[in-house]
């Protein structure tokens, strides 16, 4: 890095934060619907409208999309579209474009009809794509046949089982258990996640993500204004992105989400925290195996000691290191790009507002997410101090 | 009856991958600096500190390693009969890996250990395309 990244450090908050009212099964919203609700709602969080808005970033509709929905012309956009993870990334973008002078107020969106269907395009690679030619030739009908792909060489190389990888479906379940927004509350057992039915072997059903409706959006502002609002500010400590590839393929090594060490280093140099620091973690569930390779990568264990650290109970309720505290998107909800709600969750538990589940003497929460299946990763460090 | 799956549509940087399958052989690209075989298909070598645009087609061996995989159960529109089907990643002898299909074997992972070493099995799906599946060798 030619700069120090510490100068951009705690100077960029989110000061309002908000999902749509319900998240699930919501057929009476379009996608951009969900974008709006959850827009007006965070701005209403932060007491402010549409009309305080100058900077906009969104993924799923275009940034044009949105503001001819909204009826706005920002002076600072962001269409930074590669999946789950881009909201981080338009978190770690709008930290500098604040300071750079960009604009002043940035709402981020994301609301997708993931379930429903509504207002939606059309998906599938076309035929002279790279995908189009070198993997869907071969039957790839989604993330479960694809995100997949790698973990019978984690398998292979470490001795992971496919116990372990049911352990963190049953933690995740636990925190599910305190959240009465979560859709799935009833507890599991190990047996229940190996006896679920197999989608793609080493998947079974319960080892994969819901599929919801839903949104969610956030509002960010300067150091200068961020203590003048409703709620305590969150403030961005650090970030880290980065994008390698499409084809799972193509990945480097899969044992390793090679995009992940990256971004985590750079989080820890800009927020100047150790792993140590971090007390609380959102580490995007859309497979079991997704955290057990972030934490891996993101270096909280060595690799290949993933797969014994869920199963040792540490990221559950009560444990050490509190992981995917909404219940993730094995249990809370999962609308196709869940990493805004990995993001709500760092804010919700740093705001203190989440209830039965709320980590007591929180100060610290990273929050990591895919860009696409292991093709690139954001991290981002949230703090309250 | 017509096959209906997905079929690969090649582009300039690709032709000669699809059009060497149809003669049955497996041609990849190796950079003549670095000397490394690279996948998928790129007028330059994508190989780090390398990046030479002095790159040759090869006819490789057709035989490598099961490196990866899923056994798909659900098998949608055209691939309904299908499944259980396995979705695996094959390392060339050579050294790239790419995307497959395993024939000629059943899919449970009881017969699929990791590193099974496999050869290319040329499947003429239409006149027009052939797909380089793989299956263990014999
Ligand atoms: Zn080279």
């Amino acid at each position: 890095m030619s700069r120090n990244s510490q100068e951009y450090s705690h100077k960029v908050a989110i000061v309002g934060a908000s999902e749509t009212e319900t998240v699930g099964k919501l057929p009476d919203r379009s996608m951009l619907q969900l974008h709006a609700e959850s827009a007006i709602l965070a701005l209403a969080d932060a007491g402010l409208t549409i009309d305080d808005v100058d900077g906009v970033a969104t993924a799923g509709p275009t940034p044009a999309q949105l503001t001819e929905y909204l009826n706005i012309i920002p002076r600072w956009i962001d269409g930074t579209a590669v999946g789950g993870g881009s909201f981080l990334m338009h978190v770690g973008h709008a930290v500098a474009a604040i300071q750079a002078g960009y604009c002043d107020v940035v709402l981020v969106t994301h609301g997708e009809s993931g379930r429903s269907g509504v207002g939606v395009g059309g998906r599938g690679a076309a035929p002279s794509t790279i995908a189009g030619q070198f993997e869907t030739p071969y039957g790839t009908w989604g993330p479960p046949s694809m995100f997949s792909v790698p973990i019978v060489r984690h398998m292979h190389e470490y001795g992971t089982t496919e116990e372990q990888m049911a352990e963190i479906a049953v933690a995740t379940r636990k925190w599910a258990e305190l959240n009465p927004r979560a859709m799935m509350r009833d507890p599991i057992t190990v047996d229940d996640v190996l006896n679920s039915r197999l989608i793609a072997w080493p998947l079974h059903l319960l080892n994969c993500c819901l599929v919801t409706d839903g949104g969610g959006a956030l509002v960010l502002v300067g150091e200068e204004r961020a203590k003048d609002f409703p709620k305590d500010p969150v403030w961005v400590l650090g970030r880290g992105e980065a994008a390698a590839h499409t084809l799972i393929s193509q990945m480097r090594d899969m044992t390793e989400w090679t995009a992940a060490v990256q971004t985590g280093k750079d989080a820890f140099e800009m927020a100047g925290m150790t792993h140590q620091d971090i007390q609380h973690a959102m580490f995007y569930d859309a497979f079991t195996h997704v955290p057990m390779y972030a934490l891996e990568a993101l270096g909280f264990v060595k690799p290949g000691e993933g797969g014994p650290y869920f199963a040792e109970g540490h990221t559950a309720p009560g444990g050490d290191f509190p992981m995917n505290t909404n219940g993730g998107g094995l249990s809370y909800t999962h609308t196709g790009m869940y990493g805004m709600f990995a993001i709500m969750e760092s804010v919700t538990q740093l705001r203190g507002e989440a209830g039965a589940r709320q980590i007591e003497d929180l100060h610290t929460s990273m929050v990591h997410a895919p860009a696409g299946m292991f093709s690139g990763t954001s991290t981002l460090i949230l703090g309250n101090d | 009856m017509a096959y209906e799956k997905a079929l690969p549509q090649p582009t300039p940087e690709t032709q000669e991958f699809w059009d060497g399958l149809k003669r049955h052989e497996l041609r990849i690209q190796r950079c003549q600096d670095c000397d490394q075989f690279y996948f998928f298909p790129r007028p330059f070598c994508p190989a780090e500190g390398c990046r030479s645009l002095n790159v040759e087609w090869e006819t490789v061996s057709g035989k490598g390693k099961l490196h990866t995989y899923v056994i798909s159960e659900r098998g949608f529109g055209p691939w309904a009969d299908d499944a259980p089907y396995v979705i695996a990643v094959v390392e060339l002898d050579e050294g790239p890996r790419m995307l497959t299909n395993l024939v000629g074997v059943e899919p449970d992972p009881k017969q699929l250990p990791a590193d099974l070493p496999l050869e290319i099995f040329y499947d003429d799906v239409t006149d027009e395309v052939t797909l380089p599946k793989f299956q263990p060798v014999s």
